[in-house]
């Protein structure tokens, strides 16, 4: 049987009072929403939290909505809020493909979009997604609240620059205009953490691609993204030879591990060939050439 | 500390330790051992409870969270000594057989018939994805759930009718 170590159990009725908690209990204390990583976690005793605050009150967190040219996702929004959201799929195509192959329905029934992020696994999708988009983040604290983009949260497997009193709020995401996004995951088998994966965000400007971001997970690409290969396509015309190459340099940019998911020379391979039907989709949709 | 959870309509408070999971409440507090307990690792489904009508692992809930909320568990499918059209949809189609996902995935249906009364086969397939039958009796599972979509309560018909 496993269950977790001895913890105390907090629940919060506002985001001040998580702050509050977080700072009462020490950097010992951990928020909980959906709990379906840390509690894995907890019961493997990999994790060890002396006190958890219950923030699954915090329904003001829990709801998508467009503001200022941004689409706001609250960090409580469930998995399957998201990927039910028209607004969402209306703007970024590459968060319903990601979501669709996040988990399970169940699973993802309870899991939450800051929890994945703060979670920071690195072969998580919605990261990964989330990464290619260059979202940003708002995190808060008693000091008040600080945004920070996506790309700069994951500081390690595991790792992400918060605060031990810090809560992530919201994620914001940029709505920019002639833009296509496309996410492609290979899995063993339902449900399963990625082989390999990669998403793409393609902004056209004619022909020529004006801005572009790629999100890998699970093949150890540093921060989740292909830097280099959006540098060597980024005002390219939008080709097959100019989509070989980000394949080309993405690749090259992964550190798979090798382990029962495949080699590192499989993955890289692949990681390679899911750029290349990311951006391919990407551009069509951008395009209006697929449903 | 305290917990106030409301199990198939009935208000349960018990004294427990925090890091209690709802799927040990639910069988060794209460004795509702029809929610049954598998992997432990929210892999393989079969102790998927609803709570406030969505289904979760209760293996990978705390029975803390659960205070103050509706959980429904297999034991309170059946109504007025009826069976829930899922329940019958396993016994007719052969839904089952060791039995042991069955509780797990009637719960799953039953939250995926509510909101999707009119599935395709596709759709039951990845509505159970979280499911998982070691009797690989999947083909019979998905026939169950296809009877219950045609088969609903004669009380849910008249609701659609009436609005």
């Amino acid at each position: 049987m496993q269950v977790p170590a001895p913890f105390k159990y907090e629940r919060a009725s506002s985001v001040d009072e998580a702050i509050a908690l977080l700072e009462r209990h020490g950097e010992e204390a951990r928020l909980i929403a959906g709990g379906q990583s840390l509690l894995p976690l907890m019961k493997l005793r990999f994790a060890e939290p002396e006190a958890l605050v219950d923030i699954n009150d915090l329904t003001e967190l829990q709801r998508i909505w467009v503001a200022d040219d941004q689409l706001h996702i609250g960090a409580l929004v469930r998995h399957a809020e998201l990927l039910d959201s028209a607004v969402i799929g209306e703007h970024y195509r590459i968060l319903h493909d990601a979501e669709r192959v996040i988990a399970d329905p169940v699973v993802r029934n309870r899991g939450t979009i800051g929890g994945s992020l703060c979670h920071a696994d690195p072969a998580e999708d919605l990261s990964a997604a989330l990464a290619a988009i260059r979202g940003d983040i708002v995190i808060k604290s008693s000091d008040g609240e600080r945004v920070l983009p996506v790309r700069e949260l994951q500081t390690g497997p595991f790792e992400t620059c918060l605060s031990p009193a810090e809560i992530v709020t919201e994620v914001r995401l940029p709505i920019r205009a002639n833009t296509g996004s496309a996410y492609t995951k290979v899995e063993r088998r339902a449900g399963d953490y990625a082989v390999a994966a990669a998403g793409a965000v393609v902004t056209l400007d004619g022909e020529t691609i004006s801005e572009i971001g790629l999100g890998l997970a699970a093949v150890g690409a540093p921060r989740l993204v292909a830097a280099r290969a959006e540098d060597a396509v980024r005002g390219r015309t939008a080709d097959e030879e100019t989509i070989e190459l980000a394949a080309q340099v993405a690749a090259e940019e992964c550190q798979p591990p090798t382990d029962q998911r495949g080699p590192a020379d499989y993955k890289r391979a692949l990681a390679g060939e899911l750029v290349k039907r990311a951006i391919r989709t990407a551009i069509a949709r951008c395009r209006g050439q697929e449903a | 500390m305290q917990v106030t959870v409301n199990v198939n309509g009935e208000e349960y408070t018990r004294e427990i330790e925090p890091r209690m999971l709802l799927v040990h409440f639910l069988r060794d507090e209460l004795g509702l051992t029809g929610t049954h307990w598998g992997c432990d690792t929210s892999n393989c489904g079969v102790c998927v409870v609803q709570v406030d009508a969505v289904p979760v692992k209760s293996c990978t809930m705390l029975a803390a969270m659960a205070s103050g909320h509706e959980v429904l568990t297999v034991e309170g499918l059946e109504r007025d000594g009826e069976l829930d059209p899922i329940q019958q949809g396993f016994m007719n189609e052969h839904g089952l057989q060791c039995g042991f996902c069955t509780p797990g995935m009637m719960l799953t249906a039953r939250w995926f018939l509510d909101g999707n009364p009119h599935p395709s086969d596709i759709e039951i397939r990845e509505a159970i994805s979280g499911n998982l039958c070691r009797c690989t009796g999947y083909e019979n599972i998905v026939r169950a759930v296809r009877w219950a979509a045609d088969h609903p309560r004669v009380a849910e018909t008249e609701e659609v009718a009436a609005s």
